[in-house]
């Protein structure tokens, strides 16, 4: 039977099961071939903290989202239009997300009582109607995979591993997407145990060739390439983009990078990656606990490395004193906090934005940092080099905002020539330069910026720490028009960088009826929701922060431009609160603390409740 | 030491610093830093190669004594923020000095680890068992039922054994010494500052003003011979105003023997051996004392040599780099599937 394919601009699929099955790997193998193909995309993984939650259970369920198409790609997508369920309960706990009409693929197989018992249905929802508002499509999942193997001489256990094969290799056929690259990485991957790679290639092509065989299958959709900005593209990850931003500006500066770390969900793939790249000069260390992670990175930026340390929110907080440390000794250093949803432990893996506060004013003292916010997966990039720059051009600590949304979602990044990143210099105090005069560790460049003196050069013996420090000499004292002078200059150091950061841009027009003013992973739902808006003529616009410390000069001046400001955030409002404090504008907002990022929909419709649209 | 001999020859003044020395008058620090002085330049290493770190507390004042870079850190990380330095730059001589509440309260774990990954530190633990910079409160080493600010009726807490710790945590470098011991203290500073490895020294320091005399009964002329068993490798353990003591070993436990009744001589004596690989040798020195009769040892209880963490680390980064190239921005970059779109 010839089948139809249908042209589609953009779709989101959801592959949902138990933590074990595997679908966290189906997904990002997808993503990595939609993105070969040329279609700009978006991924979303959403798992439980468990490693291996009990087979079944609700709360084993792992997901994740792709969001892909022909035009430019702001979100993993607000609701799937295809669900893969694996089991009950990835059924049951991805239903309230689909729209009528969704398809749903499930592994019949798996809809046994005890499944159905544990995912608590009363009845088979395959069978008693329930879903007769979704396109169902029952599959055998398992029993056509272990079909497919049979005879390979492998154990039940290592052929029904190989399911998540299959359901790539059907939804390939159902998007239209070629098998080879995945063939491809199949063998790389399992090259030493060429068995199990004979046996996903065989689970991948069967699923492929059940498509195009079966008879429940009538619609195949085909999503043309994206037009994006030309260039050559990869799929990047936000752990793995700041790794290589860290990478690339300690190259850039000619000096070695230096990460100070404790392992912590959703940070930890930043360190992992690092690990891998001793060839690049990078010194990893896993250190004893959090606080270990700041303080050797601070040592090693006093001895003349890029020191960085990279955490989420409760390792953030256990931090703090020695960011103090480093904003008094003015020493580089850069802080990375992927934020997770908090209090305490919170929810690990789960996202929010709930930091804000704490990286501007959670410090004893008057304690300066310049923070940067990346916006998705690639700008993690941008954060991490600009940090890096700035951290070493005004010797002070500098905090990078990420999130868990954007730390393991995934996009294309335009793969920027090295060359063309912005220049970073390291000026070493030289000995030649102090001949005449003592070596003075607190004296001051036309920026305010004190000299970098390290370990090992002759004649330029200091001392630093976290005592206040007279102006220019660097003499321990107490005294009190010292120490105001020595915070105020603090303070100007720091507000002395919007001087040279790029003016705030407006997307859409510089004056209307609503702004949308954002910061971090919000970005791509603002987006997606202010041009929807746009689409039908009103006018909204948006604002999207990566320094929010300083701020950028002419933000004032934007803000004004407006009848309307509205602040999405991940949080109960802490830039509103930042922005009414300092701009004495009237700001709405709109929260959301659910450790889920925002859907493109909620956005828009509250622009259209500001707006007075009903 | 990888650090280059300099071409000139230090005195103990290259290494004070212009700043005034801010301790109490009499206090023990005065000596450490007076004998760290007068080691230093026979150490063969470049004034510009030292660090000295400090956590918080009196000790943690150190550095701004020595005219060497220096870096003044917050409550107990001295530790970890040595370590950092040390790894961006092994060929510098990273030290610690730091106290009993810095190094083993608030610092306890950057120690342990330290000690654990062979960090080519040298820790100089100035132990006065009493915390002074913050007015006279109990500390993790003092001593069970003292009364303090903080435990009017007498504290409920067991101390640390610094050595004890040290040698648990299989640190390379052992050793004690007295404040008011200044040959022997000398000593034990310059061979902390030859070992290649973590090097931990426990220095019995007196705090005049909120602990005065602790240590009096081990490093007073009229007490010292009787309480005091130093320790020299390949020599046997005696002690006494007239060498007239020996410890010997009874099984597993050390005992004290007369050398004078005829029964037991010299050759009866355990034999110190520093180089004993098997930490349990220089456990049971560091607990000798805590029995009724037996002497304090001071001098190196353990000497091991086994690679640095920092050695270790930069000789895997050459290894890497030779099997695969010096880093290469583009090749990382593209490091992945790529697709271009034109």
């Amino acid at each position: 039977m010839e089948k139809e394919i249908k042209e589609i601009t953009h779709v989101t699929i959801r592959f949902a099961g138990d933590s074990g099955d595997g679908m966290q790997l189906t997904g990002n193998i997808f993503g990595d071939t939609t993105a070969l193909v040329g279609n700009d995309l978006s991924t979303l993984p959403d798992y439980p903290s468990e490693i291996r939650a009990p087979a079944g259970t609700l709360y084993g369920v792992s997901g994740f989202q792709l969001h892909f198409g022909s035009q430019e790609i702001y979100t993993p997508g607000d609701q799937p239009d295809v669900l893969v369920a694996m089991n009950p309960a990835a059924l049951k706990v991805n239903l309230k997300d689909l729209y009528p009409g969704a398809i749903i693929i499930v592994n019949e197989d798996a809809f046994d009582q005890k499944n159905l018992q544990l995912a608590h249905f009363e009845s088979n929802p395959l069978e008693d109607g329930s879903l007769s508002q979704f396109q169902v499509i029952k599959v055998p999942i398992t029993t056509l995979t272990l079909n497919a193997l049979e005879g390979m001489g492998l154990s039940m256990k290592e052929m029904t591993r190989c399911k998540n094969f299959f359901v790539l290799g059907l939804t390939y056929w159902m998007f239209d997407r070629p098998l080879e690259p995945t063939i491809n990485w199949i063998k790389e991957k399992f090259g030493k145990n060429p068995k199990i790679a004979e046996a996903n290639e065989k689970a991948l092509k069967a699923g492929y060739y059940f498509g195009d065989t079966a008879e429940i299958f009538t619609m195949r959709f085909s999503v043309k390439p994206a037009k994006l900005e030309p260039g050559i593209y990869r799929n990047i990850m936000g752990n793995e983009a700041i790794a290589l931003g860290f990478v690339a500006a300690s190259k850039k500066a000619g000096i070695p990078l230096f990460q100070g770390s404790y392992p912590i969900t959703p940070a930890s793939e930043i360190l992992h990656e690092l690990s891998a790249l001793r060839n690049y000069d990078v010194i990893t260390f896993q250190a004893e606990d959090e606080i270990a992670g700041i303080c050797t990175a601070i040592g090693a930026s006093f001895a003349g490395g890029l020191g960085v340390t990279t955490t989420s929110g409760p390792g953030f907080s256990l931090k703090s004193e020695a960011m103090g440390l480093a904003v008094m000794a003015e020493l580089p250093l850069v802080i990375v906090d992927v934020q997770r949803a908090g209090p305490s432990t919170g929810m690990p893996t789960k996202t929010e934005q709930g930091d804000l506060l704490q990286a501007l004013f959670g410090r004893n003292g008057e304690a300066p940092i310049p923070i940067i916010a990346a916006k998705s997966p690639a700008d993690c990039f941008n954060a991490a080099y600009e940090a890096s720059r700035i951290a070493i051009k005004y010797m002070t600590p500098v905090i990078v905002m990420s999130e868990g949304y954007i730390a393991q979602g995934a996009e294309p990044w335009r793969i920027p020539n090295p060359e063309d990143l912005p220049e970073i210099e390291v000026n070493f105090a030289k000995p030649e330069d102090f001949q005449e005069t003592k070596f003075q560790p607190y004296l001051r460049n036309e920026l305010n910026v004190r000299p970098w003196a390290i370990p090992g050069t002759p004649g330029l013996e200091h001392r630093i720490g976290g005592l206040e420090k007279r102006h220019i000499t660097g003499e321990v004292t107490s005294d009190p028009a010292n120490h105001e002078f020595m915070v105020k200059l603090r303070e100007q150091k720091i507000q002395k960088i919007a001087d040279e950061i790029p003016p705030q841009e407006v997307y859409g027009d510089p004056e209307g009826d609503l702004l949308v003013l954002g910061w971090g992973g919000t970005f791509g739902a603002i987006r997606d929701a202010v041009n929807r808006v746009r689409a039908k003529g009103y006018k909204v616009s948006q604002a999207h922060l990566f320094y929010i410390n300083p701020m950028p000069k002419n933000l004032g001046e934007i803000l004004h431009n407006f009848n309307k400001i509205l602040i999405p955030e991940l949080n109960l409002g802490q830039l509103a609160f930042v922005i009414r404090a300092k701009y004495l504008v009237p700001v709405y907002q709109l929260n959301k603390i659910q450790g889920l990022p925002f859907r493109s929909s909620e956005v828009e419709n509250k622009i259209y409740e500001l707006l007075g649209v009903k | 030491m990888t650090t280059i001999a300099p071409e000139v020859k230090y005195t103990p003044k290259d290494f004070q610093s212009d700043q005034d020395v801010r301790w109490c008058p009499g206090c023990g620090d005065y000596s450490i830093l007076a004998q760290v002085q007068r080691t230093l330049p026979l150490l063969n290493i470049r004034k510009e190669d030292y660090v000295f770190v400090s956590g918080i507390g009196c000790s943690s004042r150190f550095p701004y004594y020595v005219d060497l870079y220096g870096f003044h850190g917050i409550h107990g990380r001295a530790p970890a923020i040595a370590t950092g330095i040390k790894l961006v730059n092994p060929k510098l001589s990273v030290w610690v000095a730091t106290g009993d509440g810095d190094l083993l309260s608030i610092g306890g774990n950057h120690f342990i680890h330290a000690c654990r990954k062979n960090i080519d530190l040298k820790i100089l633990l100035f132990n006065n068992r009493i915390y002074g910079l913050t007015k006279g409160q109990y500390s993790p080493t003092s001593e069970l039922n003292k009364v303090t600010k903080s435990s009017p009726y007498g504290s409920v807490d067991y101390p640390f054994n610094p050595v004890a710790l040290a040698i648990g945590t299989e640190a390379t470098f052992v050793a004690r010494s007295m404040d008011r011991d200044p040959k022997h203290l000398q000593e034990m500073i310059l061979r902390a500052g030859q070992h290649k490895g973590l090097a931990f020294l426990e220095i019995y320091q007196n705090c005049n003003i909120f602990n005065d005399g602790a240590f009096f009964h081990l490093t007073e002329k009229e007490y010292k011979a009787d309480n005091v068993v130093y320790l020299k490798h390949g020599e046997p353990l005696i002690f006494g105003k007239e060498n007239d003591k020996g410890i010997r070993m009874d099984g597993m436990t050390p005992v004290v023997v007369s050398l004078k009744d005829g029964k037991w001589s010299k050759d009866d004596l355990l034999i110190h051996n520093e180089f004993n690989e098997d930490p349990a040798y220089a456990s049971m020195l560091a607990h000798m004392n805590e029995k009724p009769g037996l002497p304090t040892p001071v001098g190196v209880f353990r000497q091991i040599y086994k690679p640095t963490y920092d050695e270790m680390l930069h000789e895997q980064i050459r290894k890497v780099k030779e099997k695969k190239g010096e880093g290469d921005l583009r090749k990382l970059f593209f490091d992945a599937t790529t697709w271009e779109i034109k």
